[in-house]
């Protein structure tokens, strides 16, 4: 019988590598794919994930089951997530979205900034499907609490006392918070929606 | 029930999470409330449709790198690692330990400290190459007086 993450982790605690090892084959690709789908990017994600993992292996010598692993993983993950979506944002925030900005490279020449566009690229473009497109889209709407708190509640299907938990709200503001999300999902797609409920 | 408390509820009706009762109250306000009801139906197209984003593989050196990350960590300092010694060094410390108690509860008998007077010794220093000579001095008591000026005889005698 598999163990538990709870006792995953107190093994860890005890040294056990072998089990670090578990966590970490059984959490990296919902971590990767919280955080890919919180950020955007694949690169980030990942170093994100990587950095979530090493987190956890630093706080194994005071790890105390209070709660479950998931709940205080993802909270990890959901704190890393978020500060750098404001990061991002805020570095875009600086510059002209309307004419390019020219800084120094550190080789010291100038070059022009393009600034990231929200949407993804061409490439992305002609290998995605249009729906998945519009998806990924609506989520990136979202503010950034609101997608956590989807992506907890869809593709983690945690708890909603769990979701509160990690995004530090009660589960009355995190109904709420969700409610929010969703009627802003299907406005944003209600050609998709319509079509899936015709006949 | 009313559309505002049915917003509270409306995801958990979707996700079946409702207790039963609550379950009731709900569907006896939808039979009612057409935008409910529409409102209900759309949350559960939108669930279906988020469950088409496609799930991404994280990359082939992905545990390689949480692996490194890891090992660089310093070694933290432990009071009590010093305890922690290999079963084989500690069975052989063991096993010394009580050749060491054995071999100290079976020795041989202690030898008797010789008995001289400082004084004396210093005197016949020649004389304690032989020391059972001096620790028994019985044949000493049977030896005969000693003449007058005959100080050379009992030498030789000795």
């Amino acid at each position: 019988m598999a163990r538990t993450d709870v006792q995953l982790m107190l093994d860890v605690k005890a040294g056990d590598e072998a089990s670090f090892e578990l966590l970490l084959h059984r959490y990296r690709t919902p971590l990767v794919n919280f955080l890919y789908r919180m950020v955007r990017n694949r690169e980030q994600a990942e170093d994100l994930a990587q950095e979530v993992f090493l987190r956890v292996y630093r706080a194994r010598e005071d790890y105390v089951p209070s709660a479950k692993f998931t709940t205080w993983m993802f909270r990890i993950a959901t704190n890393l997530a978020l500060n750098s979506v404001r990061d991002n944002r805020y570095h875009k925030l600086e510059d002209s979205i309307d004419a390019p900005v020219m800084i120094d490279a550190e080789n010291g020449d100038e070059k022009v900034l393009e600034v990231a566009d929200k949407h993804p690229n061409i490439e992305q473009h002609l290998v995605e499907d249009a729906r998945v497109k519009m998806i990924r889209h609506a989520i990136d709407k979202l503010p950034e609490k609101q997608r956590a708190a989807v992506l907890l509640h869809k593709y983690q299907e945690l708890d909603y006392a769990e979701i509160a938990k990690i995004l530090s709200c009660s589960e009355s503001a995190l109904k709420s918070l969700l409610f929010r999300a969703y009627e802003s999902l299907r406005v944003e797609l209600a050609p998709l929606v319509a079509v899936q409920g015709r006949p | 029930m009313s559309c505002e408390k049915m917003e509270s509820r409306i995801l958990a009706y979707v996700d079946g999470r409702l207790k039963e009762s609550e379950r009731l109250d709900v569907e006896k306000h939808l039979a009612a409330c057409a935008p409910c009801r529409l409102r209900v139906e759309e949350f559960r197209a939108v669930c279906v449709l988020l469950e088409e984003l496609p799930v991404i593989e994280p990359s082939p050196a992905f545990d390689a790198r949480v692996r490194a990350l890891v090992a660089a960590e310093p070694v933290k300092a432990n009071w009590w690692a010093w305890l922690k010694v290999p079963p084989r060094v500690a069975l052989a410390a063991s096993a010394l330990l009580v050749a060491a108690l054995w071999f100290g509860t079976h020795q041989g008998p202690t030898p008797q400290p010789i008995q001289v007077d400082d004084a004396q010794m210093m005197q016949d220093l020649p004389v304690l190459e032989d020391h059972d000579v001096l620790t028994n001095f019985e044949p000493l008591k049977e030896l005969p007086p000693p003449a007058d000026d005959d100080s050379d005889n009992v030498q030789q005698q000795m």
